[in-house]
């Protein structure tokens, strides 16, 4: 684990969407959750499903599938809620599956201005290179501005 | 001892102060011969100086010193209360209150001097006092000095390995002092002072011994008074001269502890005592001490009784709420649990945990309960200063200060009252030529008054001015083609008063710089409504206006319906539910493609939940019966259709949170006993 020590190494917890791996920055995940009862809540965007209680606070849930518009999934037992929290705003994500927390040094970590036009290329860091995967590392501020 | 945790005691004392300032300023306008008045704002004055000093803001203490000096001339008779001088004295506040807002933001007093003021000040001091020079020692602090004089010192004792250290340092040709601080009456961070006394001390000495203990004086616990003993290489005149030149203290005692002194000491009788012979250079003697417990405890006995309030951070007793919220959806939980084998000796000790709850519930928003005053007690100034700016004569009238609202109230309702005493102030109440031609007295009235009834709290704002033109308001609001003015023929009043609260509407002529910007009433009307409460606006042309709020009592838990809305459970307050009613499909009318129906013979109009909010539900099933809650929003009622009701319970109140905090017809969401999510229907926006 002496990569730990090295500050150019970041942790981040890799999920799946479909086939794409994604990460986020392991600071900003709260706690993963099993799939709960949603409550729907009106008059919000479609990729908002609703509110849980959270040991009673209450937390928006976003489908992340839905946000990207990707196709929806049908939930299985490997759903997922990750809470992630900026500035004691928290949020929901709901991601097909969690495959596991990733160390990436930043040599790793490539920028990625030259992907096009891509709608939501604003929400990704970078792409992070791992034994031959690829995994998109999102920005929670933008997920969280998403919301809105 | 670190100042920075008096900072926050100075903060709130001095907030009192300027408040006890402010109140007795307004009554000494009214009232100029009020001599308890004078030496009230006196008393403030020089409290704040010392504070100010204590803390070392040496700005604001040199002005309160000036304003001092002033009411000191003020109450020897030597010039008399003017409304300029009356003036001059609010400005001083304003500029205190500023001292204290930099202090609160920056946590010093700001390079700000105002010495405009100061001049000011010195000028009326010296222009009419040539003679008066009155020190920090005027007649309120002689006074305590009589007092101060009669207490006791603590009987004091020296043990061994004192008088060991006191030996030796003699030895070594150093002196060795009993020193008594005699601290003033009104001082009043005594433990603060203290520490500053002993830096003082600690410059020149060695403290070997202080009574009460250093950590006692450090929790403010003795009196006005310690006593310490120090061993230093200077004089006692040195003392002297450190001890007296720190404010606050009223006087010293510096005894040197050898025979001499102790000799002359006990031939002038005084209870100094206790300093034995044994004490003597070399004597080995002087056994533990007994007295000195003894002296400790007289002193404990003898001290006056601190209030009986706590100040606690208000985050603290949010916490505490939160943990109270927590245990009463646990008890619902409890209680709605159905795969349990339910003796009767449970369903007992549910019931019992149910009344325990209510009763904590109760005793904690007790709690959080803040008298209206501490709102209200700013608006006497502020109409009288809009009053001299108006050159208007008004008169507030204020009732009810006592009555208590939730700690999150109080800190909204601010706002919305200025907006309405403003426009009181500068819509309602004419110019005194006005008044006069229309038979009212000259001065105008407005009255400020709160009250609770049932559940809530009324705060009402009446003045006896003008009224609203209510046809004036018409014409702007056909104007402004908010309506046809076929259709303005047909308004009740009730319905031209709403168009006040519009967005952008206002009917003044000319925009001052009070109000006329139409920003006004709608975002009144929309933070009253935040708080969960509702406005209402009576008024009759030339006679007056008053606006009536009601606000309800708490916020963080109430009783609500839970009604079915396809399979979705909603919470509607149960303040709001005026009756619930059946009726058959075909009870339901349309007027203007307005579902209604009629409810006691009054047309009240429905709204089908279900399609507001986009319930999903299946198709074809057609009930033969409607479930129709009839909710009542000030004085006017709708019905909201709903699927079916499953009762009424308490409930929590907890924000959807940030990011979803914009969605109008809902406010709030509550966690039922499954754990579940239900949402609370906003009923303002809905109905």
């Amino acid at each position: 684990m002496d990569e730990s020590a090295n500050s150019n190494v970041k942790q981040f917890v890799v999920f799946k969407l479909g086939k794409e791996e994604y990460g986020f920055d392991i600071q900003r995940v709260t706690i993963i959750e099993r799939m709960m009862k949603i409550t729907r809540v009106p008059k919000t965007p479609p990729y908002i499903k609703g509110v849980i209680n959270l040991r009673g606070e209450i937390i928006p849930i976003m489908d992340l599938r839905e946000r990207f518009r990707m196709p929806s999934a049908i939930e299985t037992d490997d759903t997922r809620i990750v809470i992630i929290k900026i500035d004691e705003v928290s949020l929901g994500l709901i991601v097909d599956e969690i495959m596991q927390t990733l160390q990436l040094t930043e040599d790793s970590i490539e920028n990625i201005t030259n992907l096009g036009e891509h709608a939501f290329v604003d929400y990704i860091i970078g792409v992070g290179k791992h034994e031959g995967r690829i995994i998109t590392l999102l920005n929670p501020e933008k997920i969280l501005s998403l919301a809105d | 001892m670190d100042m920075n945790q008096y900072l926050e005691i100075f903060i709130e004392e001095t907030k009192e102060h300027l408040q006890s300032m402010n109140q007795a300023l307004l009554q000494m306008e009214k009232h100029p011969g009020d001599k308890a008045m004078l030496n009230e704002i006196f008393r403030v004055a020089h409290t704040l100086k010392g504070m100010a000093g204590t803390m070392g803001f040496s700005k604001l203490a040199k002005l309160t010193h000036e304003m001092e000096n002033v009411l000191h001339a003020l109450r020897s008779g030597e010039m008399d209360i003017t409304p300029d001088l009356v003036d001059i004295l609010f400005e001083c506040l304003d500029i205190l209150e500023k001292y204290l807002n930099t202090i609160i933001s920056t946590g010093g007093e700001g390079n700000e001097e105002f010495s405009g003021m100061l001049r000011t000040l010195n000028e009326i001091k010296s222009a009419r006092t040539p003679a008066a020079e009155p020190s920090a020692g005027t007649p309120a602090v002689e006074v305590e000095k009589a007092v101060a004089e009669e207490s006791r010192t603590a009987s004091f004792q020296i043990n061994q390995y004192e008088q060991n250290a006191i030996n030796k340092a003699t030895e070594m040709g150093m002196n060795a002092f009993k020193i008594t601080v005699f601290l003033n009456k009104g001082c009043v961070l005594k433990s603060a002072r203290a520490f500053i006394i002993f830096q003082a001390l600690e410059r020149h000495s060695e403290i070997i011994k202080s009574v009460p203990k250093v950590e006692d004086i450090e929790d403010e616990k003795f009196d006005f008074e310690f006593t310490v003993v120090v061993v230093s290489r200077e004089d006692s005149v040195i003392f002297d001269r450190e001890l007296n030149s720190i404010a606050e203290v009223e006087r010293a005692e510096i005894i040197s502890l050898n025979a001499e002194a102790l000799k002359e000491a006990s031939a002038r009788g005084e209870t100094l005592g206790g300093v034995k012979p044994g004490l003597e250079r070399g004597d080995e003697a002087g056994p533990e001490s007994i007295q000195e417990s003894e002296g400790v405890k007289v002193l404990t006995t003898s001290r006056p009784k601190t209030g009986k309030t706590v100040r606690v951070d208000i985050d603290r007793l949010d916490v505490l709420m939160n943990l109270v919220s927590e245990l009463i959806i646990s008890k619902t939980k409890l209680a709605g649990l159905d795969d349990i084998v339910r003796s009767q000796k449970f369903t007992e000790e549910v019931e019992y945990l149910e009344r325990i709850t209510t009763n904590l519930h109760d005793a904690v928003m007790k709690v959080r309960m803040v008298p209206v005053e501490t709102v209200f007690n700013r608006f006497p100034r502020m109409i009288r200063d809009t009053a001299k700016e108006l050159g208007k004569a008004i008169n507030l009238h204020m009732s009810g200060e006592e009555t208590e609202l939730d700690r999150t109230v109080i800190d909204e309702i601010g706002e919305p009252l200025i907006h309405l005493l403003r426009n009181s102030a500068d819509h309602g109440i004419e110019s005194a030529d006005t008044r006069k031609k229309a038979g009212k007295p000259e001065t105008g009235n407005i009255y400020l008054r709160a009250y609770q009834s049932g559940n809530n709290v009324i705060i009402e704002v009446e003045d006896d001015g003008k009224g609203i033109d209510l046809e004036k308001t018409k014409r702007k609001a056909i104007e402004k083609g908010l309506i046809n003015s076929q259709v303005a023929e047909n308004l009740s009043k009730k319905d031209i008063i709403s168009f006040l609260f519009r967005p952008s509407f206002s009917t003044a002529d000319k925009v001052t710089d009070l109000s006329g910007r139409g920003v006004g009433l709608d975002v009144v009307k929309t933070k009253i409504e935040a708080l969960g409460g509702v406005i209402d606006v009576e008024t009759e042309y030339g006679k007056g206006t008053k606006t009536v709020i009601r606000l309800p009592l708490t916020l963080a838990i109430i009783q609500a319906l839970l009604v079915y809305i396809g399979e979705e459970k909603y919470a509607i307050p149960l303040s709001n539910v005026h009756k619930i009613e059946y009726i058959s499909p075909g009870d339901v009318k349309f007027v203007q493609q307005q579902e209604v129906i009629l409810f006691r013979n009054t047309v009240v109009p429905i709204i089908r939940l279900g399609e507001v909010l986009e319930v999903r539900r299946e198709e074809g099933k057609k009930p033969k019966q409607l479930t129709v809650v009839i909710i009542k929003k000030g004085d006017r009622l709708s019905g909201f259709i709903v699927d079916s009701l499953i009762g009424q319970q308490e409930i929590v109140i907890k924000s959807l949170g940030k990011l979803l905090m914009n969605i109008k017809v809902i406010a709030g969401a509550t966690i039922l006993g499954d754990g579940n999510v239900a949402l609370i229907l906003d009923v303002n926006s809905l109905a």
